[in-house]
């Protein structure tokens, strides 16, 4: 059984407009979403901005309920769990973003901050949530005399130590990291990436990586799977996906990261078109409307994702 | 030898001076641009690289200012222009677009009256014909629809769109050099690799040198003829695109190029500098780099105490390295 089971996951958003602001359409930007991850296991998420990663992330973690699907988390149905179970789950599922400032109180201590979790689910003494605390600092990379700081005395690589310490303090089974190392530069970025990794098989953490990076991407991840305008269209274990990508925006993708190495220049990219307006996609494949060999029937009929070997799935009538 | 630069920069230096104290922001660049060359400007943020590419078109804004060092364009001082002659440099003799294409645009006025101002004003073509340019530009910048997109607004347009018009407008008075600040740092990846290849094509087909100025190596390397590597203030390491990826002399360059994950290049452990750019608002006497540097032990206390002058690896290639002076 899979830690993480999710089906059918929809999340949208209302477009207001008018002098009343009411909805005049929906954003579908999750549209549909089967997932599963299992403990131990990193399942990296890519997508470009609006694909609807981010918001799938959250709602996985039901920091925001989707409007339609199942999630079960180690068996439990959590869409169908009280306020109390809710409190209870959220110690085995945490999430570190991308902006460390947007979850550490500008007010707080870093070590109030990391505290936090232990304080409100009344885990241990006092003493024993100092010394917690402590050792969390300790493993992340920080100075535990630091805990009395605040968080504009540290640097963005520091202040995502702080995330990740105030995220692992309750010793969680599931981590979404959502663009956790984007905001950084690459040698503080290899930093947290080693440091991520290095925390994830101590403790077998199942890790669902978000990310707009391809590298990091395929650094990361154990299985990745691919997302456009609210759907996945492709997923396969990571040298699979990366070795033969079976849908045209994987590999559009891939083939747009710029290559590091001067003396092979990459040719000229095909036009690949502007992204779809979301609240207004194209009928049929989403992806049509950018696609290179779409057919008449992509116009009319929505590919499912299918397998097309043992792991490896796409959405494509060409795949 | 190389032929005459186009853009020849010596001790510049850029300072923001506050109540809190002095940031040396940019502190002893030299710098050197042949026509229609792309230099790659790359470091980490706070290394000082948009300061030094505002400072070359003299748009720093106080309480940041040049305090010294020359810069010479096509043969004439910039640090010494009025302000007259400054706006016509600007104008005619170099453009500059930036990260977030939009806040660049006027948001009231139609993006094809944007790109035909400066034609008028500079260029003194007719309403009419500028008009009609516009609509030119904006076609060769691969803007579908050009005709009607020119009476659209900056919000009617995507990022890239947006930046596709940035390019357009800079371009517009085929000025001998271009200043790109993380032109692509905002764009999604498909979207980066079409406006890189516009940009390349267009400075090409103009003959306009190029500043690109980016964190990101894999741009640098794909456009890039030479490259210049920033760190604390200072261009630790210059030389051509080539020498810079196969044998990079600082221990920084190296570290830089090291840490990025690679795509179709997997390691389990990605080399990390460890620490933390140094505080720029207190004066660094020797190496900037010395207390993150892997060599700092075998190498002692001179490059703590002592700032190494740029030292020739190749004839075309420098660093700042005590390892490289001969004993």
């Amino acid at each position: 059984m899979s830690l993480l089971d999710a089906r059918g996951i929809a999340v949208r958003y209302p477009v207001r407009g008018g002098v009343l602001q009411r909805p005049t359409a929906w954003v579908r930007a999750v549209d549909g979403v089967d997932l599963t991850l299992d403990a131990g296991e990193t399942l990296g998420l890519v997508g470009e901005s609006g694909s609807g990663k981010s918001t799938l992330g959250r709602a996985l973690i039901a920091l925001r309920r989707p409007d339609a699907g199942t999630i079960r988390f180690a068996g439990d149905d959590i869409l169908a769990l009280d306020a109390a179970g809710l409190k209870a789950l959220r110690r085995r599922m945490q999430i570190v973003f991308q902006d460390p400032n947007a979850s550490l109180d500008p007010r707080r201590t870093v070590g109030g901050s990391v505290r936090m979790g232990l304080d409100l689910h009344a885990i241990g003494t006092g003493a024993e949530r100092r010394e917690a605390v402590a050792e969390m600092f300790r493993r992340v990379g920080l100075r535990p005399e630091h805990v009395t700081r605040f968080p504009h005395e540290f640097s963005g690589g520091q202040r995502q130590r702080i995330g990740i310490a105030r995220a692992l303090i309750l010793n969680p089974e599931l981590l979404v990291c959502d663009e956790a190392v984007s905001a950084l530069d690459v040698s503080v970025q290899a930093q947290i990436l080693n440091l991520l990794k290095d925390l994830q098989a101590e403790r077998r953490l199942a890790m669902l990586f978000i990310s707009h990076n391809l590298a990091v991407v395929e650094h990361m991840a154990d299985r990745i799977a691919v997302m456009y305008a609210g759907r996945i269209v492709e997923e396969a274990k990571r040298d699979a996906l990366f070795a033969a990508p079976r849908h045209p925006y994987t590999r559009a993708l891939l083939s747009a990261v710029p290559t590091p190495d001067p003396t092979r220049r990459d040719p000229s990219p095909p036009p690949l078109g502007e992204p779809p307006d979301p609240a207004n996609l194209p009928t049929g494949c989403r992806f049509r409307s950018r696609c290179p060999i779409a057919m008449p029937r992509c116009a009319t009929e929505e590919p499912a994702l299918a397998a097309l070997a043992p792991g490896h799935k796409a959405a494509c009538w060409a795949a | 030898m190389r032929e005459a630069a186009l853009l020849s920069v010596r001790g510049l230096a850029a300072h923001f001076v506050t109540r809190a104290g002095t940031l040396r922001a940019v502190d002893g660049v030299d710098l050197d641009l042949a026509s229609g060359e792309v230099l790659g400007l790359v470091g980490e943020s706070g290394c000082g690289k948009t300061v030094l590419a505002l400072s070359l078109m003299r748009l720093v804004e106080p309480p940041g200012r040049l305090v010294a060092g020359s810069i010479t364009f096509d043969g004439n001082d910039v640090t010494a222009m009025d302000t007259r002659t400054i706006t016509r440099l600007r104008g005619r003799g170099m453009g500059m677009i930036f990260q977030q294409p939009r806040t660049s645009l006027d948001p009231v006025i139609r993006i094809g009256n944007q790109i035909a101002e400066p034609l008028i004003s500079h260029a003194g073509m007719s309403r009419a014909a500028a008009a009609r340019e516009a609509i030119a530009l904006l076609e060769a910048v691969g803007i579908p629809g050009a005709e009607a997109k020119a009476r659209a607004y900056p919000h009617e347009l995507s990022g890239g769109q947006a930046q596709r018009v940035m390019i357009a407008i800079a371009l517009a008075l085929k000025p001998r050099l271009l200043i790109a600040d993380e032109p692509t740092t905002s764009l999604d990846v498909t979207v980066q690799a079409q406006i890189l290849a516009l940009l390349r094509e267009r400075c090409r087909a103009l003959g306009t040198a190029l500043i690109l100025v980016t964190h990101d190596i894999g741009v640098v390397a794909q456009l890039a003829d030479r490259v210049a590597v920033m760190y604390a203030g200072r261009i630790v390491e210059q030389g051509p695109v080539g020498d810079i990826f196969a044998a990079p002399a600082h221990p920084y360059t190296q570290g830089l190029l090291q840490s990025a994950p690679v795509l179709g290049r997997r390691r389990e452990r990605l080399a990390a500098i460890e620490g933390n750019i140094p505080d720029l608002s207190r004066p660094i006497p020797g190496c900037a780099f010395a207390p993150r540097c892997d060599h700092r032990p075998t190498m002692g206390e001179r490059c703590d105490r002592e700032m190494p002058p740029a030292l020739a690896v190749t004839p075309a290639h420098a660093a700042r390295c005590w390892r490289l002076a001969t004993p």
